[in-house]
């Protein structure tokens, strides 16, 4: 049976690990360690992209396994730790909302999503089907790190987290060209720049980069 | 040689190139002659070739695809009967009102402001009409929307205006929406927006059902049925009066044939309650919308009130070709048609004529409220028989048009007992009983509007120093009172005209008209009924002609000049005459209580106050008040709750995005 060869299980594993580095970044109340999972995450994003392209033997897909290595991995990241260290905010510690919620409601979101993608994609291959659930585990498990978050930095990690769900979706399924891929990626780089500057805007205005500095600004309740 | 279609949209282009002409000129002092003129010359080329096609037999039926719209659909556009007979009324009514726009427009205080929509608007028309596909269709229809809803702004500031234009423009948008919907689903699944492509699909009576009561929705606001007319009275009335006459006479028949086109042309085999529910409507707007217009006292309000009315007519008679048609009977099928069809070329002609006639009315005294003028026979006796001729044909009596096309619609009532379901058989009586009341109170309106204007003395200084209007505007509305004459008393040679369309429509093919003797009109066979316009304007010459000669004759030559009974005021001063209102006053017992919850109020002085005692009438629009006003009043209430979202945090917006994405997974997750 080709469901249960090796090659299935070690996808599997690295989606699955995925997830689980997901659920890491929602409790980590520090900016230093929360960027170093997200280098983690975008790690074993690059080693689930080349093992598709190992078992699917699509060349291009090392391509953007390279590129996830090198700039979410590694640029991004040193990227956010020089901001964050001048910045000044690397001891901060910041939760809007506790922790044992945060764990509850991700668990609420990857059983939603395994639900309903087991249940819509019923007939799809089995490989595309586990890697599509876990995609959108991720997918939901990032944009629960933006929601839960108050400071910038951790709202563009969120986002970054959320995009690596998209591209373990792209990847999963076979025939994903190249060029999508690269312009995602290319994308995200030139967020990473725009959001860049704008907290180094944020931080000369408001001394401060927690977003609810804007909201008193704009003479708002919360 | 270029195909029919292709000429006609060279004259749209044509149309078009004169609305950028007009802003290039706009400045200048002969832009009005200049674009009126040429208006009129397209119009007339437009108005040949389209007569050409109806008269002369199908020239040729190919399309034109033109590669403009959607990349990989182009806009098609196709010539054929309905579609020809619709180009008639619409550039013999643009025509008209270019002749009438070269006197009228002279008197305009900001031409610039009417010039460039004026053409484009005519161009808007005929582009619907052409239309073959629904992209172009609906383009077509929003771009003539916005044409006249510049040409409504043309005078922003005057008061009223401005509202009259926002309440047009939503519920403009509004039927758009409705007919947009329409499409989707005649278009199904597959998607395929031509014309050609949905006639040949099959749709199930609930589609069917569904698509009539959008088309209801949204041709119906545009034309003006209840209750959706609220728009109508407000914005037609605030137009220059060339614009108003197109309007009201034409731009409502266009809506009409969207109506035409979708109901009897793509969707197929109607089914019979689909003809209920259009006998019912039609029935109860021509009825209210008469009874609106005989409240009313301002003439242009009152015109577009009675607009109302006439298309209530020519939906009643498109309901009973539905109905015929649901049952197989396509000759009483096609004789229903043929008789909206003939209504609403016989509108278009008295409609036209009549704001003309109010518009001239306005430049000579600068007045709209028929209480103010009065006496205007001797001034402006020109203008005062053209408009006794459109007030006539718009009674519906004899030998005018407007009698021909009501008797039609009433033989068709008559072939109703043919029916075979039950609810038909005693609705389509009842309906016309309606459109009798309809019609006996469209005389009365109009006896009252002509009367109260141009009879009696003058009621204020304006109507006392009134002049006779230009050429040219007399000239259209002769034109037009002398086409009502004709279609009248030759009303054979129109309905031939018409049967093309009847036939691709219906089916049905009445019988030849040019074969009865004596150019009657026999629409089924000579012992349904039979009628010869000619022969009853001779009798009434003749009959007038013997009766004047007999009263000079045995009568005293004198003329004699005696106190008139002044109905017991010792001062008969001109405000102490017969009203509007008081004309109404009767009417308004009767129906104005339960419809329109009237009161009449009597407000006297106290004893010793030397101040007059008032009548005061208080008339209530229980459409706008009931349906409109809670329907805004809910919508504002939902915008300033929803007003709160503007002004969210950041996370606050993620956390809503959030949410829905994740209410809507869960949706899936419980239902699929």
């Amino acid at each position: 049976m080709q469901m249960h060869s090796l090659a299935f299980d070690i996808s599997h594993t690295l989606a699955g690990g995925l997830v689980l580095i997901s659920f890491m970044m929602l409790y980590q109340d520090r900016l230093t360690s929360l960027l170093n999972v997200f280098a983690l995450h975008a790690l074993v994003l690059a080693l689930s992209v080349a093992w598709q392209a190992y078992i699917q033997d699509a060349p291009h897909l090392y391509v953007t396994a390279v590129i996830a290595l090198v700039f979410k991995a590694l640029v991004i990241p040193v990227g956010l730790h020089r901001i964050v260290k001048r910045l000044g905010i690397h001891r901060d510690i910041e939760s809007a909302v506790g922790i044992g919620p945060t764990m509850l409601a991700g668990m609420g979101l990857v059983a939603l999503s395994m639900v309903l993608m087991l249940r819509v994609t019923a007939d799809a291959d089995p490989l595309a089907r586990e890697d599509l659930a876990f995609a959108l585990s991720v997918v939901l498990l990032g944009l629960l790190v933006m929601v839960t978050r108050r400071n910038a930095v951790s709202q563009v990690v969120g986002f970054m987290s959320l995009e690596n769900g998209l591209v373990l979706a792209a990847t999963g399924a076979k025939g994903m060209p190249l060029v999508v891929e690269i312009s995602v990626a290319f994308s995200i780089l030139i967020a990473f720049i725009v959001i860049g500057i704008f907290l180094f805007r944020i931080r000369e205005r408001f001394d401060s980069v927690d977003v609810s500095a804007l909201d008193d600004f704009r003479g708002e309740r919360r | 040689m270029m195909s029919a279609v292709a000429l006609q949209m060279v004259g749209v282009a044509g149309l078009l190139g004169l609305a950028v002409l007009a802003i290039v000129l706009s400045r200048s002092k002969f832009a009005t002659a200049v674009i009126y003129g040429a208006t009129m010359v397209i119009c007339l080329a437009a108005l040949a070739g389209a007569l050409r096609w109806l008269l002369g037999g199908p020239v040729d039926a190919t399309g034109l695809v033109l590669p403009v719209g959607l990349p990989w659909l182009g806009a098609h556009f196709r010539m054929d009967a309905l579609a020809a007979f619709f180009l008639v009324v619409v550039n013999l009514g643009g025509a008209a009102a270019s002749l009438y726009g070269l006197g009228y427009g002279r008197h305009e205080s900001s031409p610039h402001r009417v010039l460039p929509f004026f053409p484009a608007f005519l161009a808007g028309m005929n582009l619907v009409v052409l239309a073959d596909d629904a992209f172009s269709y609906l383009l077509c229809w929003e771009f003539m929307s916005l044409a006249s809803w510049a040409l409504v702004m043309a005078h922003h500031r005057e008061a009223g205006n401005a509202r009259a234009g926002y309440i047009y423009l939503v519920m403009a948008s509004f039927g758009t929406l409705a007919l947009l919907l329409a499409f989707g689903l005649l278009a199904g699944p597959a998607g395929d927006y031509g014309f050609a492509a949905i006639r040949n699909t099959p749709h199930t009576p609930n589609v069917a059902i569904l698509v009539l009561i959008l088309m209801l929705l949204g041709a119906g606001s545009k034309a003006g049925l209840l209750p959706l007319h609220v728009w109508l009275p407000l914005a037609h009335p605030a137009a220059p009066s060339h614009v108003s006459a197109l309007m009201s006479g034409v731009m409502t028949k266009v809506a009409i044939y969207g109506f035409i086109r979708v109901v009897f042309d793509l969707l197929g085999q109607p089914t019979w309650p689909a003809s209920v529910i259009v006998l019912g409507l039609g029935s109860i707007t021509a009825v209210m919308g008469i009874l609106y217009a005989m409240m009313e006292s301002d003439l242009k309000r009152l015109l577009a009130y009675s607009t109302i009315e006439n298309i209530g007519i020519i939906f009643v008679s498109l309901g009973l070709a539905l109905a015929f048609q649901a049952n197989g009977q396509k000759l009483p099928a096609a004789l229903a048609f043929t008789a909206a069809l003939f209504h609403v070329l016989n509108h278009s002609f008295f409609k036209s004529l009549l704001f003309f006639g109010a518009g001239a009315l306005l430049t000579a005294t600068g007045e709209r409220d028929m209480d103010r003028l009065g006496g205007l026979i001797h001034r402006m006796p020109l203008t005062s028989f053209v408009v006794l001729i459109g007030c006539v044909a718009i009674s519906a009596l004899p030998p005018f048009n407007g009698f021909v096309s009501e008797w039609l619609i009433f033989q068709a009532v008559l072939q109703s007992p043919g029916l075979p379901q039950w609810a038909l058989k005693i609705m389509v009586p009842a309906v016309g009983a309606m459109l009798a009341l309809a019609a006996a109170l469209a005389a009365a309106c109009f006896v009252k509007m002509f009367g109260v204007t141009f009879l009696g003395r003058p009621r204020s200084p304006a109507a006392e120093t009134a002049v006779e209007v230009d050429r040219y505007s007399l000239a259209a509305m002769s034109i037009l009172a002398a086409l009502c004459l004709l279609a009248g008393i030759l009303p054979g040679p129109v309905m031939d005209a018409l049967s093309p369309v009847a036939v691709e429509m219906t089916g049905g093919r009445l019988p030849v008209q040019a074969h009865a003797p004596w150019l009657s009109i026999v629409p089924i066979s000579e012992s349904r009924g039979s009628y010869n316009g000619l022969l009853v304007m001779v009798f009434i010459a003749i009959s007038a002609s013997l009766a004047v000669f007999f009263i000079h004759r045995f009568a005293s030559h004198a003329l004699r000049r005696g106190p008139a009974w002044g109905c017991g005021f010792p001062d008969s001063v001109p405000a102490a005459q017969y009203s509007g209102a008081s004309f109404a006053q009767p009417i308004r017992r009767v129906f104005g209580t339960l419809l329109f919850n009237a009161r009449d109020h009597v407000e006297m002085p106290a004893p010793g106050d030397t101040r007059p005692a008032r009548l005061r009438i208080e008339l209530h629009d229980l459409i706008w008040e009931w349906l409109y006003q809670p329907l805004a009043g809910a919508v504002g209430y939902a915008a300033d709750r929803l007003n709160a979202l503007q002004f969210l945090t950041i996370r606050r917006y993620l956390s809503l995005v959030f949410a829905t994405l994740v209410t809507l997974l869960l949706v899936l997750a419980i239902w699929s």
